[in-house]
């Protein structure tokens, strides 16, 4: 329900249309590409993945905040979002073991957010016209101001963020006596990916984006990770370069979500900026290598070209969407390097295709032998 | 893997006569189970003994027996047919039993019958309490702490070992029966013996009671392939300790965080995995400590069921349909999302809106019952809202219930004090969620609330925010000062205009509505659409809601565009109870065919979840709406109809003919003051004077003084009731001015200011009745039948023969002529119900129904006439009467049965009266009157009495 201030907000468009609604978190003006979260569980883990790094984020379901918050519910240390947008927000919630209500939580994370806004039909918007970037704001009412805040946002196409957001130093997860140690590139990567490797007795070692493979083979990796995150894939040739040095090494490979587009780059297969990508839990997902299907995390509004995939003689495909027919999931021909769009380690979301944590494993395993 | 190519034909068994626990839902899934198959080109026999389902019509199967639910009927069947498999999860627990039965006295293997969407070795682990509390110990699946006892004495010492309250679950029981939780120890002989005899085998579960713990349903599809979907997480409003058919329930969870949610998804999808081999749907229940997020399971059902049903108009994810698919052979990611069309069948639903279910009791019904809500059902009916805050979905479930209430506003006659609504607050009744509002009300703390009813925080504080709004809507006081802001607020908080009238004590809700219509704030529909608009969705199934337009740019709130096509709207008839029922969706599904085959749009207004005609591909358009005023009218207003149809929706929809007519909207078939004639006790009289047809005297009174007045006129015994009620509610037979007296003074404390009809009573007379079409020229005399039981039993509560067995010619020639005179005299557009006292061989008509009436599609069956299809295009004008040609096939007879729920309620007296108890009713054939069931029948009509 409503905060007790009522606070106006406004919420502009690219192309013109504006929404005026109430201010809850902090008050400001913030802005981004537009996009919509279908998930009805998890909106702390949301807010907190990296990949959501430059995005305004509408939140389909009905109600956010209702739970609280909870120190341990996040991807990241921060509220990666930009701003967010909903239909109602509990001010009061109910969780006996949450730390604090949403509207705190948002507040001290400096997130500008507006509700009482029919989402909906700002959803269908989207899904017709597409992701496009928008302005929320507490300070701006008159359309002029908007406008000229808005023209201030960059671009989602061609935007490199990952080198921003990734750690700046080196660090450590699991326990250093594991017999596997894995070798994470971070450009944007949730905390549950790192903590699916260490449940599977992994030593992990995380990277920052820009690190060279010199620098990388110190750690005598058996396996690499190249994580999600935000932004083009096209914009990240220093990133490709790396993956192409990690695939020289020959060790196990794994990518998830933007590792996957860099996967497919690195064999000189196209992504392409999605009209206005999938963003939810309930994305469903078959392995055409196994036939069984998965519920499936998305988070991504770049995919890899299905024509690229299906005439390159180095991958083939393992995972597709079952509504569209998308590229879900990719593997090199003859080796243990595969890489899937969506999000395994879920969080928020089903834990259906976490296995494909096991097959990384398996494969430094066999690798080991 | 695609279909199974060898499944040719498959049985679908029914789940027989409404009883408590176990209603119309099946009905709709089965419905829906034939249509699905029948599109694979399977052909599709069904048994059911239930006449007033849409699923035994001929439309929805390629044969249809009407026989007991018995292994006998079963090998019949399958001598006269061949079936290939059976599928018996449609027809809740009564088809799995009698499925299982089936498979002990061999008759699937005898007959070569696969049995599917089941895994029939499975059952016993999912409905034996030990069974599944060792199963899920072995799976690794925390369970409250239980022991299974067979004696009194075993019970009482497992009960001290755990230690108080606990609860105790009969084994294999439908509905709770016979289930209780036991709180001090006084209570718990009397409740271990009462679970022990509801249990066929004489088995009780003893158990830890989980108070305080939340309770959640999940909803689950499964394929051969072994992909499991959740279909939809249902939240209980009312925590552990509520039977969930007498919990309000709501969907999405709307306390769950994603953590313990994916642990609940998680331990439902490994108990279904492990529950035998099988393709279809399941339904799972847990508990969740709030204090520490662990859970527990409660319960597994292998089959679609109520929850599934909700399920299925919560999400619009056709459970039944899809659930058939895979019986059959079918994976999920081979079948497409059927709303959309164009997505994948292998998804879980997301939702945008918030959906509440509220069930409705009729304990009015059963004096002397027990009202305390508990492991046991007791609720008769139900209603779903959606809205897009939960207050407007909790509202809106409120104005569905049809008793009176405007909103959460119902409060009672009496005025307590913060001490006695805490009292009140202890036992859960099914006012409690207007007792909660009371206490907050009236100052009591959420904390104090939340200790008393375990109800979670959230929930109340929702209930909260709705209290503090009444204060500012009440501190404006006039009309003309409501600013937009608080007007919108209100709205969106799901306050109706008259909620909001009588808030303002200066206006009608009329005003309200007029003035907001100025200020522009008006009803937008959304769509259900499983996705939350993430794709365009082809199936329109609307809800309404308030919503504010965008300052610029063209985006659209409102979803429900209008066609240039002519429109009529089918009203139906809001939450099943006592007295209306199933039967009015068999009509409405019928009424919206025929529109449809006439070339019109077909619109149906309904709130009920439980039914087929708000199916998502029966009507052109479904709006999920309350049956109320302020609702139908924004609808109406929007779709600007060419008539509505109130004759199919029992007595609900016929009250609102009259408000219909003075707005100038177009009723189809019978005019409203026509229909008015009929219903109003006075006019008909005098229109039966005019026509020379004797009635029984009568009288009409406000006060007890005039009652004893016309009691003396007319004669004792008396017949005393109130006007413009439902299946005889509160009506009463007295022989003196004392026991006159009672009833009157009684009658008045409950609906005060009634007009009170007093009507001499035929003693020892016979009953009949008679269904009839007219079309303004001709009438059709559609079925005579003759109750059984002598007068003084309410017509739903006796059992009945079609056509007459005891009455002459000269009688039954006498009854269709006088219906033929009324139907005439009334301008009968459609259908009419007429019902005869028959005294001393002559013919006294005691009332008219101007609408479809509970016999109407048990005619239907019995001469398998296509009756409410003709109806219905008499109704339009699209048809006469003499385009048709109707031949009565029927051998012998058919008898209408009542069925009775009276096993719910232990303490009530289970006397039948002029007030109508039964829940549901069975039908059988028989050959003649030779027949020794009904001549036994026959035999004891008098001691029917008492049941």
């Amino acid at each position: 329900m409503a905060s007790t201030q009522n606070t106006p907000a406004w919420l502009l468009l690219k192309d013109g249309t504006i929404f005026k609604g109430i201010s809850f978190g902090a008050k400001g003006t913030t802005g981004g590409e537009i996009c919509f979260n279908t998930g009805m569980t998890g909106y702390q883990e949301v807010f907190t993945d990296p990949s959501y790094t430059g995005q305004v984020l509408i939140m389909n379901n009905a109600y956010v905040g209702n739970y609280g918050v909870k120190n341990e519910d996040v991807e990241s240390d921060s509220v990666k979002i930009s701003g967010l947008i909903c239909k109602n927000i509990s001010d009061r919630f109910s969780r006996m073991n949450a730390n604090d209500n949403l509207e705190n939580y948002l507040v001290n994370n400096n997130i500008v957010a507006i509700h009482d806004v029919d989402t909906r039909a700002l959803v269908q918007h989207i899904r017709s016209k597409g992701a496009m970037n928008c302005i929320i704001s507490t300070e701006f009412s008159d359309e002029a101001a908007l406008k000229e805040a808005l023209a201030k946002v960059p671009d989602m196409d061609g935007l490199e963020l990952s080198s921003e957001i990734s750690t700046k130093e080196p660090y450590t997860a699991g326990s250093p006596d594991a017999a596997i140690r894995i070798a994470v590139m971070d450009f944007g990567v949730k905390k549950h990916i790192i903590q699916c490797m260490v449940d599977r007795g992994a030593y992990i070692k995380v990277f920052p984006a820009k690190t060279g493979i010199d620098e990388l083979k110190k750690f005598e990796a058996h396996g690499y990770f190249i994580s999600n995150g935000p932004g083009d894939p096209a914009s990240m040739d220093y990133a490709v370069k790396t993956v192409k040095d990690i695939l020289a090494t020959n060790k196990p490979f794994f990518g998830i979500c933007l590792g996957h587009q860099l996967l497919a780059r690195a064999n000189d297969i196209p992504t392409f900026k999605m009209h206005h990508g999938h963003r939810g839990l309930n994305h469903p997902v078959k392995n055409i290598i196994t036939g069984k299907s998965e519920i499936t995390t998305q988070n991504h509004g770049f995919g890899v070209d299905p024509e690229a995939v299906k005439n390159s003689d180095k991958v083939e495909v393992t995972h597709v969407n079952l509504n569209d027919g998308s590229i879900e999931g990719i593997r090199m021909k003859g080796r243990a390097a595969f890489s899937v769009q969506y999000h395994p380690e879920s969080t928020p979301g089903p834990f259906d295709s976490r296995y494909l944590f096991d097959d990384f494993i398996g494969n430094i395993k066999k690798e080991m032998l | 893997m695609p279909r199974d190519l060898s499944i040719k034909s498959v049985l679908i068994i029914g789940s027989g006569p409404i009883i408590i626990g176990q209603a119309c839902e099946f009905d709709y899934s089965g419905s829906q189970a034939a249509r699905s198959l029948r599109e694979e080109g399977i052909k599709v026999i069904l048994i059911n003994s239930n006449p007033a389902t849409i699923m035994t019509d001929p439309i929805m199967a390629d044969k249809v027996y009407l026989l007991p639910l018995t292994v006998e009927s079963l090998e019949q069947i399958l001598e006269e047919n061949q079936i290939d498999a059976v599928l018996p999860t449609m027809g809740g627990q009564t088809a799995l039993n009698l499925a299982k039965e089936g498979e002990e006295l061999g008759i699937w293997e005898k007959h070569n019958v696969r049995l599917i969407g089941v895994d029939i070795k499975a059952i016993d682990k999912a409905e034996d309490r030990e069974l599944f509390r060792k199963w899920m110990i072995q799976l690794g699946v925390p369970v409250a702490e239980a022991r299974t006892a067979n004696s009194l004495l075993e019970g009482k010492e497992f009960a001290q070992q755990i230690g108080l309250p606990i609860v105790i679950r009969p084994s294999f029981t439908l509905g709770g029966s016979g289930g209780g939780i036991v709180y001090h120890k006084e209570e718990l002989d009397g409740a271990l013996d009462r679970g022990l005899t509801a249990s066929p085998m004489h088995e009780v579960l003893v158990e830890r009671a989980m108070m305080g713990w939340k309770e959640f349903e999940l909803e689950l599809l499964r394929d051969m392939n072994d992909n499991v979907v959740i279909i939809c997480t249902v939240e209980n409003f009312d925590p552990m300790g509520i039977h969930t058919g007498d919990s309000i329930t709501v969907a999405p969870a709307m306390t769950l965080s994603d953590t313990a949610y994916q642990l609940m998804r998680n331990t439902a999808i490994m108990m279904m995995r492990d529950l035998g081999n099988f393709a279809g749907g399941c339904n799972v229940q847990f508990a969740l400590n709030p204090e520490t997020e662990e859970i527990i399971a409660i319960e597994i059902n292998p089959r679609v069921s109520r929850s599934s049903a909700l399920a299925s108009k919560a999400t619009g994810y056709p459970i039944a349909k899809i659930a058939a698919k895979l019986s059959i052979g079918y994976n999920l990611d081979e079948l497409k999302n059927q709303i959309t069309q164009t997505t994948s069948a292998y998804f879980e639903p997301a939702l945008d809106y918030v959906i509440v279910k509220m069930p409705r009791w009729n304990f009015d019904k059963f004096k002397g019952a027990d009202d305390t809500l508990g492991l046991q059902m007791k609720s008769v009916g139900e209603v779903m809202a959606i809205g897009r805050t939960f207050p407007e979905a909790l509202q809106k479930a409120c104005q569905s219930l049809e008793n009176n209430a405007t909103g959460l506003s119902y409060i009672s006659q009496q005025r307590l004090r913060p001490e006695e609504i805490i009292d009140t607050l202890k036992r859960p009744t099914w006012d409690r969620i207007f007792r909660i509002k009371e206490a907050i009300a009236a100052g009591v703390s959420i904390k104090t609330i939340r200790e008393l009813t375990q109800i979670d925080r959230w929930f109340l504080y929702q209930i909260q925010d709705l209290v503090n709004f009444e204060v500012k809507i009440k501190a404006v006081k006039h009309i003309e000062k409501l600013t937009y802001e608080l007007l919108f607020e209100a709205k969106k908080l799901g306050f109706s205009d008259d909620q909001i009238a009588e808030l303002l004590k200066d206006s009608t809700g009329e005003e309200v509505y007029e003035y907001r219509k100025t200020m522009g704030i008006r009803r937008v529909y959304k769509m259900v659409d499983t996705c939350s608009a993430e794709f365009e969705a082809k199936t329109p199934y609307f809800y309404s809601t308030f919503e504010h337009n965008p300052i610029a740019g063209t985006v659209k709130s409102n979803e429900s565009n209008l066609t240039d096509k002519k429109k009529i709207i089918v009203l139906g008839s809001g939450p099943n109870r006592i007295g209306q029922g199933i039967e009015f969706d068999y009509c409405c599904t019928h009424g919206l065919l025929a529109i449809k085959d006439c070339g019109f749009e077909a619109i149906m207004v309904n709130c009920n979840p439980e039914t087929v005609s708000t199916d998502f591909d029966i009507a052109d358009k479904l709006y999920f709406e309350p049956v109320y005023w302020e609702h139908l009218w924004e609808i109406i207003e929007h779709e600007q109809p060419d008539g509505v149809i109130v004759q199919l929706g029992g007595q609900t929809a016929l009250k609102l003919a009259r408000r219909l007519s003075e707005k100038g909207v177009k009723i189809i078939g019978t005019s409203f003051d026509d229909m008015d004639i009929a219903e109003d006790r006075g006019r008909f009289s005098d229109m039966l004077k005019e026509l020379g047809i004797p009635y029984p005297n009568y009288g009409t009174a406000y006060t007890t003084d005039e009652a004893i007045e016309v009691a003396k006129e007319v004669g004792y015994p008396v017949l005393v009731r109130p006007s413009y009620v439902l299946g005889g509610q509160r009506m009463r037979i007295v022989i003196n001015d004392e026991e006159l007296e009672r009833g009157v003074v009684s009658l008045l404390k409950h609906l005060p200011g009634n007009k009170i009809l007093i009507d001499h009573f035929l003693d020892r007379c016979q009953e009949a009745e008679v269904d009839a079409i007219c079309d303004g020229e001709d009438v059709h005399i559609m079925g005579m039948m003759e109750h059984i039981e002598p007068a003084g039993i309410h017509s739903g509560d006796s059992h009945a023969l079609l056509p007459v067995f005891n009455l002459g010619p000269l009688i039954v020639d006498e009854m269709a002529d006088i219906a033929k005179k009324i139907a005439l005299k009334l301008n009968i557009k459609g259908l009419i119900n007429i019902q005869y006292a028959i005294k001393d061989g002559k013919v006294f008509v005691i009332e008219a129904n101007p609408r479809a009436s509970r016999t109407t599609p048990f005619i239907a069956k019995a001469y398998n006439i296509p009756y409410l299809n003709v109806a219905t295009k008499v109704m339009m004008g699209e048809a006469k009467l003499k385009d048709f040609t109707f031949e009565h096939n029927l051998e012998g007879f058919a008898v209408k049965e009542p069925v009775f729920s009276f096993n719910k309620f232990p303490n009530v007296n289970k006397e039948l009266g002029p007030e109508m108890k039964s829940t549901g009713e069975a039908i059988r054939f028989i050959k003649n009157l030779r027949d020794p069931w009904f001549r036994q029948l026959y035999k004891e009509r008098s001691m029917h009495l008492s049941k």
